[in-house]
């Protein structure tokens, strides 16, 4: 398949399935909900060490958030149920709380409910006052800036974490220039975030090492330095690889999200050393959920 | 279908306990429904001596007429809707988990008193006790969202734990009092020894009351994030306070009652 004169290679994404649930940060104004958002979501592309994957879904206006203000939704995903509960609320409790003029909500009300503020209220020393609000539960916890008001829970959901491509470019600017064109097309795209830095991984890995206890290492077959080093993947033309990764509510949110994306680095065509699509394809040792690119594309 | 419409043949002499016409009626047939025994005075009597009945939704109940001596209205009722075409008298709504009231006239004392959810809209005034437990009892309305258009009597939310009470007009005295939770919002003026005893809670009022009593101390001046969340959430209910947003956010604190816990509130409007 050949998409504007760049290769989609014959092959799958291979991704695993996750629990997710949706924050909504709002400020006195978008930048201090921005603020929040980002740190909150810091620290945190991959469940490998970070412990959950979490980022920016997008922008709220006014007119979408709970209390009228500006805001952010953010979306957080880990690999089981009790460590993106731990999660939220570490980060909600040392990134939300913390930052001045901000309200925390959830954005999923329904899923099974993780705590939100249901702990963080503790916080308020006996001066956190509850109140009930159609039919959900917010606290109001005393804070030096006025009051913090967090939702007493969010709603967890089943998801879908990993999916991904690969974007082969003749240099390394033109790779980055790919990736920051389909990293814009796939933000208007809803329920994904790609939590690597700027959406984009340049380190991706491959299962298993030489080395014991590691369980990842470096994907040497598209690493460029290596090509005449290791049963390489890469042509002599292709200097520089990069990855896009995607977490989902669902695998069709993927789904979208990947031919945005690729649709929009495929855009740049060979005329700007855009030469081949590829995925990370772990011959079915990571997970149940296979994105086939080709099928995407179709 | 039609709704279940109860019209007063005459001017009642004694009171009427209206609590079994809800819409438990649903599945009886008219001569079942014209057979309910209802405690009037110290008699029974069978419902089709009191009323005219017509319809068949047992889930859209109509009462006409001069219906100011039906008591416990929607007792207990778990869902549906009542329409009081008039007044109504007391314990309207009394332990109701479901549905929705609208009385066009006013009501007697104990209105949505230990009401747990639903929705009760009283067009007229609202006696004393409004959303209160009943006596001896300690806890009050336990959720559900009372709306009055006119004016509440003495000791509104008395005992009160949860839910709203929306008065529109002017709130008695006691208002709030020995409240351990949920909103007060009054439109109009209040009385004397507002938030007596209250040991949680929060009154909102658009008008700075005549007397805040000692027992509450100020804490200055605020614009609370909650309070358009709160009014937004009104937003589905016939009430001006869910467009207030913007008239009440910015409020005078004091918390109290001191001489219970403490950790109630009164929020009076900054600038009234």
């Amino acid at each position: 398949m050949n998409i504007n004169g760049v290769d989609i290679e014959a092959t799958f994404a291979e991704a695993f399935p996750m629990k997710a649930t949706r924050l909504i940060i709002t400020a006195q104004n978008a930048k201090w909900a921005r603020i929040a958002a980002e740190t909150m979501t810091g620290f945190a592309t991959s469940v490998i060490a970070c412990g959950c994957e979490a980022g920016i879904e997008r922008e709220l206006d006014p007119s979408e958030t709970p209390d009228g203000r500006p805001g952010v939704a953010a979306l957080i995903f880990a690999m089981g149920g009790k460590t993106l509960a731990k999660q939220v609320e570490t980060r909600a409790g040392q990134c939300v709380l913390t930052c001045p003029t901000t309200a925390l909500f959830s954005g999923l009300p329904a899923g099974d409910p993780i705590a939100l503020g249901k702990n963080l209220r503790f916080f308020g020393d006996g001066f956190q006052i509850s109140k009930r609000i159609h039919g959900r539960r917010y606290w109001r916890i005393p804070a030096m800036d006025g009051e913090f008001l967090c939702e007493e829970t969010t709603g967890m959901v089943k998801a879908v974490g990993g999916g991904n491509f690969l974007i082969l470019a003749e240099s390394q600017p033109q790779a980055l220039a790919a990736c920051e064109a389909a990293i814009e097309a796939m933000r208007k795209t809803p329920n994904v975030i790609m939590p690597f830095p700027g959406g984009v991984v340049r380190s991706g890995s491959k299962v298993g090492s030489k080395y014991k206890g590691l369980n990842a290492s470096t994907n040497d077959a598209f690493c460029p330095t290596l090509k005449g080093q290791t049963q390489t993947q890469l042509g002599p033309e292709i200097e520089s690889v990069m990855e896009i990764v995607i977490d989902g509510l669902t695998a069709e949110d993927i789904n979208q999200a990947m031919r945005a994306g690729i649709q929009a680095a495929c855009g740049l065509g060979p005329g700007n050393g855009i030469r081949r699509i590829s995925a990370g394809n772990y011959g079915g040792k990571l997970g149940p959920f296979l994105f086939h690119l080709q099928e995407i594309m179709a | 279908m039609s709704a279940l419409t109860f019209t007063l043949k005459t001017e009642p002499r004694q009171r009427i306990d209206a609590a079994p016409l809800t819409a438990e009626l649903a599945g009886k047939s008219a001569a079942e429904i014209g057979a309910v025994p209802l405690q009037t005075g110290n008699r029974q009597v069978r419902a089709d001596e009191l009323f005219e009945i017509e319809g068949d939704d047992a889930g859209h109940i109509v009462f006409n007429g001069p219906t100011g001596k039906l008591d416990f209205v929607g007792r207990d009722m778990t869902q549906g809707v009542i329409d009081v075409h008039g007044d109504a008298g007391s314990y309207l709504g009394m332990k109701m988990t479901g549905g929705q009231i609208v009385v066009r006239g006013s009501i007697d004392a104990y209105g949505a008193c230990e009401l747990k959810n639903g929705t009760i809209v009283i067009h007229g005034n609202a006696g004393d006790f409004l959303g209160a437990s009943l006596p001896g009892n300690k806890k009050g309305m336990a959720g559900g969202v009372v709306i009055v258009k006119g004016n509440a009597g003495d000791r509104a939310g008395d005992h009160m734990r949860r839910g709203a009470l929306l008065i529109e007009g002017n709130a008695g005295d006691y208002l709030g009092s020995r409240m351990t939770a949920g909103t007060i919002a009054v439109l109009g003026r209040t009385g004397l020894h507002i938030g007596y005893g209250m040991g949680r809670g929060t009154l909102l009022l658009a008008r700075a009351p005549t007397d805040i009593p000692p027992t509450f101390n100020d804490c200055g001046a605020h614009t609370l994030g909650f309070i358009p969340l709160l009014l937004k959430g009104f937003a589905d209910y016939d009430t001006v306070f869910s467009g207030m947003s913007e008239t009440l956010k910015r409020v005078r604190r004091y918390a109290g009652d001191f001489s219970a816990l403490g950790k109630g509130e009164i929020l009076v409007a900054a600038g009234s």
